[in-house]
């Protein structure tokens, strides 16, 4: 579906890319994981037809470049930075589903999903609203039509826990009939939404592996946690992730999203000193 | 069609709220109530009074404001938007190159010509309330004249968005660009043709190529339509072309400068990277 070959890219004889060979198949769910500089990137703003470049890569056999409009109608894309637009949001919806020949309304729906009151917002300007709400209506605009490559950029990295579990759900809906791309510093952030993982270094593919794929994207996990002593920074750290507690505030229950299981125990493994028990196991 | 509508309505809101529109369409404003405020009306010069008389005062004060005002908020917000993302953003979405960048003049035409036209227009019909008598013919004319002035500074504006690779450059190069035109001015040449270093036909086709010229002599010719205050080149300027011959070439010149500036811009946008 996707293909790159002897993709190169060149910033003022700074090889930023160099000879990439990849085919990416329908249904595959890709990490594209580096570090600042690896290329990453410029590989995904050549994939949207964006730079130019030596080499060549086409989705369903048509050039991004040259076939535009119909190549970028079937990618929704998600930017890791947003841009800072002074348009309303009901104007930036409007246009987006205009030019995608999609529904408002179905963007607005998944808005709604992810916790956004659209309505609330639709004269507000896009630039003026939180980090959080920005990242929410960017995943809405791009999965708010019928995308058989979502591309995103560090997607859930500004989500509250309740927000990443319904973008997960929002993923397993797609899985059947779309391709992601899913960009990440680190691959703890994304490794358990994809099912293969394409390492970038200096503008070369450097690790190219398929994953274990156990965890489907709408797995819950109930957790326990029981504490030695309780600290309230614990329970701070916990907020957001619907956790109630008893005994005295030590012993915490709540359930996770699979997908999100490295991060939760990231999270709690600053708290190890404090953790007394801990179980994790499937709902 | 439709998506290059989408795109010139999208900035033409982005316009209408960023700081340099409010201010842009405050000092047009102002310059008209202004003038109506000392009294520009009542006063005369070389027999021109009423609005005539401030229509005068308007299209030389708007000459001197209007191109640098274009050139600098374009090249900011053009290379702006690409610096900050949105570019990256925006044209990730099924929307044509050609759609994008003329929807973008075309947005960006409205926005920076309305101001300035409906403060004129704004004059007039205050004017007509006044019962002060309005030169139709005059307002006609300087209407085209700001037209293809906003025409011409937009499509070198844009041009210079294409070729700029950052803010600072774009805003660097766009006043270079408005300072050399601003050299050439016809005082200047005047002086360098004093010294004997330049041939009389050099400096009067220099003069001619300057938009800036072009759009002062031509309003001049309303004013003095056998162009004494320029001297011996009115020789030359009506020998040429002849007094309406000059007038539709103020009109002509200036809109193919600003058309074909806008699409070598278009060809280099489009042959280079986007963001």
């Amino acid at each position: 579906m996707i293909q790159f070959s002897q993709l190169a890219k060149t910033f003022r004889r700074v090889r930023v890319l160099d000879g990439i060979d990849l085919a990416i198949g329908l249904g595959e769910r890709v990490a594209l994981i580096g570090s600042n500089g690896a290329g990453k990137t410029t590989l995904i703003r050549c994939l949207l037809g964006e730079y130019t470049y030596d080499g060549k890569v086409t989705i369903d056999g048509l050039d991004p470049r040259s076939n535009r409009t119909a190549v970028l109608g079937n990618i929704g894309f998600v930017p890791q930075l947003p841009p800072p637009l002074k348009m309303p949001v009901g104007q930036l919806i409007d246009f987006s589903a205009s030019l995608c020949g999609t529904d408002p309304a179905r963007i607005h729906g998944i808005a709604r999903r992810l916790g956004l009151d659209v309505d609330a917002i639709l004269t507000r300007q896009f630039v003026r609203l939180s980090g959080g709400m920005k990242q929410k209506l960017l995943i809405a605009i791009a999965l708010g039509r019928d995308a058989k490559v979502l591309v995103m950029d560090e997607p859930a990295a500004n989500l509250d826990p309740e927000a990443r579990k319904i973008f997960f759900d929002l993923l397993a809906e797609r899985l059947e009939d779309a391709t992601m791309i899913i960009s990440s510093h680190r691959l703890d952030e994304v490794s358990a939404l994809v099912n293969r993982v394409i390492e970038m270094d200096m503008g070369k593919i450097v690790l190219d592996d398929k994953v274990a794929d156990d965890v489907t994207l709408t797995a819950r996990l109930a957790c326990r946690i029981v504490l030695k002593r309780f600290e309230p920074a614990f329970a701070k750290a916990l907020d957001g992730w619907s956790f109630t507690s008893r005994d005295a505030d030590l012993v915490w229950e709540g359930s996770i999203a699979g997908p999100d299981r490295l991060r939760f125990l990231g999270i709690i493994s600053r708290y190890t000193a404090l953790v007394g028990d801990l179980s994790l196991s499937e709902a | 069609m439709k998506q290059l509508w989408l795109t010139a309505k999208l900035d033409i809101v982005e316009s209408l709220r960023a700081r340099w529109f409010q201010i842009y369409t405050l000092v047009f404003g102002g310059i008209v109530a202004l003038l109506f405020v000392f009294g520009l009306t009542e006063s005369r010069v070389l027999g021109f009074i009423g609005l005539s008389r401030l229509l005068v005062t308007y299209i030389q004060l708007t000459m001197a404001i209007l191109p640098i005002f274009v050139l600098i908020t374009t090249v900011r917000s053009v290379a702006g938007d690409r610096e900050a993302g949105v570019f990256e953003y925006l044209l990730s979405l099924p929307v044509s190159l050609s759609a994008w960048f003329w929807g973008k003049i075309v947005g960006r035409y409205i926005v920076i010509f309305a101001p300035v036209f409906l403060a004129m227009l704004g004059a007039t019909l205050w004017a007509t309330f006044q019962d002060i008598e309005v030169p139709w013919g005059m307002f006609g004319y300087y209407t085209a004249l700001l037209a293809v002035m906003a025409m011409c500074f937009l499509g070198i504006g844009m041009l210079i968005s294409a070729i700029a690779r950052s803010t600072d450059m774009a805003q660097g190069a766009a006043f270079m660009v408005w300072l050399a035109l601003l050299l050439f001015l016809d005082l200047i040449l005047l002086g360098v043709m004093i010294q004997g270093k330049v041939a009389p036909e050099i400096a009067i086709t220099l003069a001619l190529a300057n938009p800036l010229q072009v759009f002062r002599t031509a309003a001049l010719a309303l004013f003095d339509p056998q162009l004494i205050v320029l001297g011996p080149s009115a020789f030359v300027i009506l020998d040429l072309f002849g007094a309406t011959g000059y007038k539709v070439f103020a009109l002509v010149y200036p809109a193919v400068l600003g058309l074909v500036s806008a699409t070598i811009g278009y060809v280099l946008f489009r042959r280079g990277d986007l963001p």
